[in-house]
């Protein structure tokens, strides 16, 4: 299924599809942001902004505004 | 054979250990200056070698690329493209952390395309077995076209390794490992027959980015070689993905983890200290012991130091020969230094939590649990880190926001930072709280004193929120929001790290700050001692006219006498003039003197009133607290220091910017006048506003 990483759940898993090479800062692409990629969603923060992420082996944290511009591919539905 | 040092620098990703290399390597031979009237960016250090070659080890601001987009990346980076730079390295060091070698090499790639001898220094290795990671160093050290120091700094394990490879620096590549300019053949082709002279990854690094460069006319390449933006950062794009197949075909052979050893300690803790309520909690619970220690901890060692530097000066008023230089050194000499001396142990403890703080990781995740609340008011998560750093001193804590990407997210946290309570206002607070609030507790464990310090800090943070907010609908500066911390694994912090930042700061306190101090306290002194008029010179005779009626006793006569002279001297005519101005606010004279001192660093107020009183001494009391509780105000004969006017005090203390290297420092990151002027004025008239309510409310 095609989305975003900011709709991703606490511990879900996706591949990174694409992104607005524009609007992306660098720093993430050098962070391992990068098509092809795994990335998982692992805290997200009091009153839902930022969100706390493992990009390829990086733990970083990033803006829900950041987030909606990268679009992912769920790699396993979490089993509710 | 020449004795040259050898230059090194030390580049590395945030949070890779970078810091504790510095320190195994070059110990407290160290030249960190950040406080009042200095400001270094680069951390420098001396290192012995073997053959007796010694080596300037310069200690670079964390950097995940050579693309800049903080002021801090680009310290790096301007430094690595000017080969004139006096600091410009022999050799680069760099420090990777082994259980983020991939994305750690990117950095390293893009040093080896500056064809700068760079040795690969993995940190950390103490912790490969544990986290199952294996590396078969041969393969990777004759890919990566370099020599591989395996080391822990945290064990000291491999450093005597390091320091021969950086002897033998002239063995080592400066080939680059790979060949970047495949992204657009075309158009690097052409970049190269315009400047056949120069490196071809510079020429790219100074048409990406905004950096200064001394070597070429930038605009020359600029103008001939202009892309698009959004080409531009395709390029970009491209580059770092080659970059990162290169690292991924290199680590498939170089690098085994076996990922069922790894542990998930870091994702437990995490979910407590990012939690909704018990991160909080935990938050304000570390706060709240950080500045009751201050208050509490630190009583035992600063009545100490108070009590000895009283009996010096004592001591040496009674056993010099009497005379003008003995006054100076027991009335202006030892209690000015005493002034300095007495807040070590509160300096001490706060860069003692400070750097615990950020060593442990914990400080990511206190940006991380604050971003979206301080957004609210203009700032960014990164802001608690400059925020809390300035409890300490602004100064720093200012060039801290070199990592906020946003423009007008660092120029509100630059502007607002002064508001917070900087260890400069501790002097002023510690004695006025222990002059006007009593030393009793409140619910049987919490020190009244403690609580109004504490109280004195969330009101000056409140400020720097509030001013924030103000700021953030007033100001219109445009710039792109971005926001991407790395949030470190958890790390006990190192005993030597965090004792070298203490003994540094401590050490920057005492002879910057104290040298201010020091010099004033004597100015003070002959301010004090010598007066104008008639007033001044014949003193004995006018309080002996004055007494005629009702006859003084001796001591009674000669307290008389020294206080006519103050009041007569120059510094005394000087507060006199500005008491009409100083007293709607409950203050006298010889408090405006202390306010006018103070102007250039806020620590210079208690040393003042001790030279004041010491010279104007009108009782036996020993200690400056003692003397200043002892004052009464002539004309009502009440206390100078009482309930209301010690609040007033302690509101301008609170808001004023009496801090000359914060408007300096300001001036500098914000490259104009405007913004410090701007912060000069709205604190200062802030400051007196709100202590002229505070005391005519109390009175």
């Amino acid at each position: 299924m095609q989305t975003t990483i900011h709709s991703l759940k606490k511990g879900q898993k996706a591949t990174i599809l694409d992104f607005d090479i524009d609007l992306i800062p660098l720093k993430l692409l050098e962070m391992g942001c990068l098509p092809g990629n795994e990335v998982e969603l692992l805290q997200i923060a009091p009153f839902g902004d930022p969100l706390y992420l493992d990009i390829n082996g990086s733990h970083l944290a990033i803006r829900i505004e950041t987030a909606k511009l990268i679009e992912v591919e769920l790699i396993n539905n979490i089993t509710k | 054979m020449s004795l040259k040092n050898i230059n090194v620098a030390l580049i590395g990703n945030p949070n890779v250990g970078k810091t504790s290399v510095f320190n195994q390597l070059t110990g407290l031979n160290q030249q960190v200056g950040n406080y009042p009237g200095i400001t270094v960016e680069k951390k420098m250090g001396f290192c012995k070698l073997p053959n007796n070659v010694k080596a300037n080890i310069l200690d670079l601001p964390g950097t995940y690329s050579l693309n800049a987009s903080s002021i801090d990346e680009s310290v790096v980076i301007e430094l690595l493209l000017n080969k004139n730079d006096r600091l410009y390295p022999d050799v680069a060091l760099v420090v990777t952390d082994v259980e983020n070698l991939k994305r750690n090499l990117l950095l390293y790639t893009q040093i080896k395309d500056l064809e700068i001898p760079t040795i690969l220094v993995i940190n950390m290795a103490d912790r490969m077995e544990h986290k199952g990671i294996t590396l078969d160093i041969p393969y990777l050290e004759q890919h990566l076209k370099t020599k591989i120091a395996l080391i822990s700094s945290r064990k000291g394990h491999g450093i005597e390794e390091l320091k021969n490879l950086i002897v033998s620096y002239k063995t080592i590549s400066a080939e680059p490992c790979l060949n970047a300019s495949i992204i657009d053949p075309e158009y690097f082709n052409s970049l190269r027959h315009a400047f056949p002279n120069q490196l071809l990854y510079k020429l790219w690094l100074v048409i990406t980015q905004d950096v200064n460069f001394l070597n070429l006319e930038r605009n020359e390449i600029r103008s001939s070689f202009t892309k698009s933006h959004s080409d531009l950062k395709r390029l970009q794009q491209k580059e770092t993905i080659k970059r990162y197949q290169f690292i991924n075909d290199v680590l498939k052979e170089g690098l085994k983890i076996d990922s069922s050893v790894a542990k998930d300690f870091r994702s437990k803790l995490d979910r407590v200290l990012t939690h909704k309520v018990w991160g909080y909690l935990i938050f304000f619970m570390i706060l709240f012991v950080i500045f009751q220690s201050i208050f509490e901890w630190s009583k035992i060692p600063m009545d100490f130091i108070d009590s000895t530097f009283a009996t010096l000066s004592t001591l040496a008023g009674e056993h010099l020969p009497s005379g003008m230089l003995t006054n100076l050194i027991s009335q202006g000499i030892i209690p000015g230094i005493g002034g300095i001396l007495i807040f070590i142990p509160q300096i001490a403890f706060l860069f003692l939590f400070i750097s615990i703080l950020e060593e442990s990781g914990y400080m990511s995740r206190v940006v991380f649990l604050m971003d979206k609340i301080m957004r609210r008011f203009g700032l960014s998560g990164k802001s608690v880190v400059p925020l809390i750093s300035g409890t300490a001193c602004a100064i720093p804590a200012i060039m801290a926001t070199r990592n906020i990407e946003n423009w007008k997210e660092r120029l509100i946290t630059i502007l607002v930072t002064p508001f917070t309570t900087c260890s400069a206002r501790l002097p002023v607070y510690a004695i006025i709280i222990g002059l006007v609030i009593p030393d009793t507790y409140v619910f049987g464990i919490l020190n009244l004193q403690g609580l109004t310090l504490m109280l004195l800090y969330v009101i000056g943070f409140g400020m720097a929120i509030l001013a924030a907010y103000i700021l953030n609908l007033i100001l219109k500066v445009k710039g792109k929001t971005f926001f991407v911390v790395e949030m470190p694994n958890y790390k006990l912090p190192m005993f030597k790290n965090v004792a070298i930042n203490v003994i540094e700061k401590t050490k920057a306190f005492v002879f910057g700050a104290g040298k201010i101090i020091l010099a004033i306290s004597i100015i003070l002194w002959f301010l004090a001692s010598y007066g104008p008029g008639k007033e001044f010179k014949d003193a004995e005779k006018i309080v002996f006219e004055n007494a005629k009626e009702n006859p003084l006793s001796s001591t009674e006569f000669d307290n008389a006498v020294a206080s006519q002279k103050l009041e007569n001297s120059y510094i005394g005519l000087m507060g006199k003039s500005i008491e009409p101005v100083i007293s709607p606010l409950g203050y006298d004279w010889k408090i405006g003197i202390a306010i006018i001192s103070s102007f250039a660093a806020r620590e210079v107020f208690v040393g003042t009133l001790a030279t004041i009183y010491s010279v104007g001494g009108t009782d036996n009391e020993n200690t400056i607290k003692n003397k200043m509780a002892a004052e009464i105000n002539p004309v009502t004969g009440e206390k100078i220091f009482n309930f209301a006017s010690g609040i007033s005090l302690l509101m301008f203390y609170a808001f004023a910017m009496q801090c000359a290297s914060t408007l300096a420092i300001t001036k500098k990151e914000t490259n104009s006048w405007k913004w410090p002027a701007g912060q000069l004025v709205f604190m200062s008239t802030l400051a007196y506003l709100v202590a002229l309510i505070a005391f005519q409310v109390l009175k």
